[in-house]
């Protein structure tokens, strides 16, 4: 399965709303640099993010989420943190990682 | 595992470079290998010894310098994209007849085919970019 | 995987030419990782659709114009462009305002065909997840 890596705004680009309009069933979204503003709940794209919830893990890369004053407590529930060890653990369990640049 | 990473944007200006480092960092101390890291686009920037960052800020380009010192990591400057935005070897500015060359230690600079090449023998290849 | 496997590498295009340098530099990865024998693909999503529109004329703005290229990929073993419908769509495009990229088909006596392969978004999703190698760019 393919982790697919996200670092932009959804708000900016449409990167976050490509990827998980492919990303198939099994596979693994993570959220880095500004891409975490993307995990954050009542957004304009959370019902997007929510309704693939239903078949892809979505994470977030914690010190990207504390870095710009995110509190974990605003991020739509089922978004995973994960930290850069994590991310690594990620990418290998993953057959495939594919940047969404 | 065997990790091989692309760098598509400079120091600085974006947080590509930061994440590369920090991933591979990790990745090498969880005990992964990294088979090449390879600098593309505005990326080659990372391959500079000419940057004074201010003291307070990170290095990035030392950064990479030692990290590729501890661990000898192959860091490798595309020559195509190195030439147009002014990234010289010694080698390559005497070819090119200009009057300086500017790469940091641990870096070289080579070709197109060594990031196919990480492609290729790496299990995982992870970009960083804009 | 071992010595002397082939693996499947996709070149995943999603920004549009001219305004950065993405696109040419993308192509010359492309060109240069041909010599590889490995089984290349590039996949043409969002922005990336306006990489392979006709009547590119580059004169007024004294950039290399690249798009011909595309079609000289052919030449190179390069023959799988996929390119997403809904990409197309979004942006107010068909495929008539695309170029028409061919290649010669050296297993069926040179006969010319079409490297574009229109595939919908869903179709796209599943070719991704069947690839070894994504180059982003």
């Amino acid at each position: 399965m393919i982790l697919h890596t996200v670092n932009k705004s959804p708000f900016e680009r449409n990167a976050l709303v490509s990827c998980l309009g492919h990303a198939q069933a099994g596979s693994s979204v993570l959220m880095i640099e500004d891409g975490v503003y993307g995990a954050i709940a009542g957004s304009q794209v959370a019902d997007v993010v929510n309704n693939s919830l239903a078949t892809v893990k979505i994470y977030v890369l914690e010190p990207d989420l504390a870095a710009r004053g995110i509190a974990k407590e605003k991020l739509i529930s089922g978004v995973q943190l994960i930290d850069y060890a994590g991310f690594v653990d990620l990418a290998a369990d993953n057959t495939t990682v594919q940047a969404w640049l | 595992m065997k990790f091989s990473i692309q760098i598509n944007e400079g120091p600085y200006q974006h947080q590509a470079s930061d994440t590369a480092y920090l991933f591979t960092k990790a990745a090498l101390e969880k005990g992964h290998e990294i088979f090449r890291v390879f600098f593309y686009h505005d990326g080659v920037n990372n391959g500079t010894r000419l940057t004074v960052p201010p003291q307070d800020d990170r290095n990035v380009i030392k950064r990479w310098s030692e990290l590729s010192k501890q661990y000898n990591l192959d860091l490798v400057l595309c020559i195509a994209a190195a030439q147009r935005r002014g990234l010289l070897d010694e080698n390559e500015a005497k070819r090119q007849g200009k009057d300086a060359h500017n790469i940091a230690e641990g870096f070289r600079i080579s070709g197109l085919g060594q990031l196919i090449e990480a492609g290729i023998k790496a299990d995982r290849l992870m970009v960083f970019g804009d | 995987m071992s010595e002397g496997t082939i693996k499947k590498f996709l070149y995943l295009n999603r920004k549009a030419p001219y305004g950065t340098i993405y696109a040419l530099e993308s192509l010359e990865v492309v060109l240069i990782g041909a010599a590889f024998d490995q089984d290349v693909s590039l996949a043409f999503v969002d922005d990336g659709v306006f990489q392979l529109t006709k009547n590119q004329n580059t004169k007024g703005i004294e950039m290399k114009g690249f798009s011909l290229v595309y079609n000289a990929l052919g030449d190179y073993g390069i023959t799988k462009l996929y390119v997403e419908k809904e990409s197309l769509e979004e942006r107010g495009l068909t495929l008539d305002d695309l170029q028409d990229v061919v290649y010669e088909d050296e297993n069926d006596d040179y006969a010319e065909k079409k490297s574009i392969l229109l595939v919908s978004r869903a179709e796209m999703g599943q070719m991704m997840e069947t690839q070894n190698v994504v180059l982003s760019f």
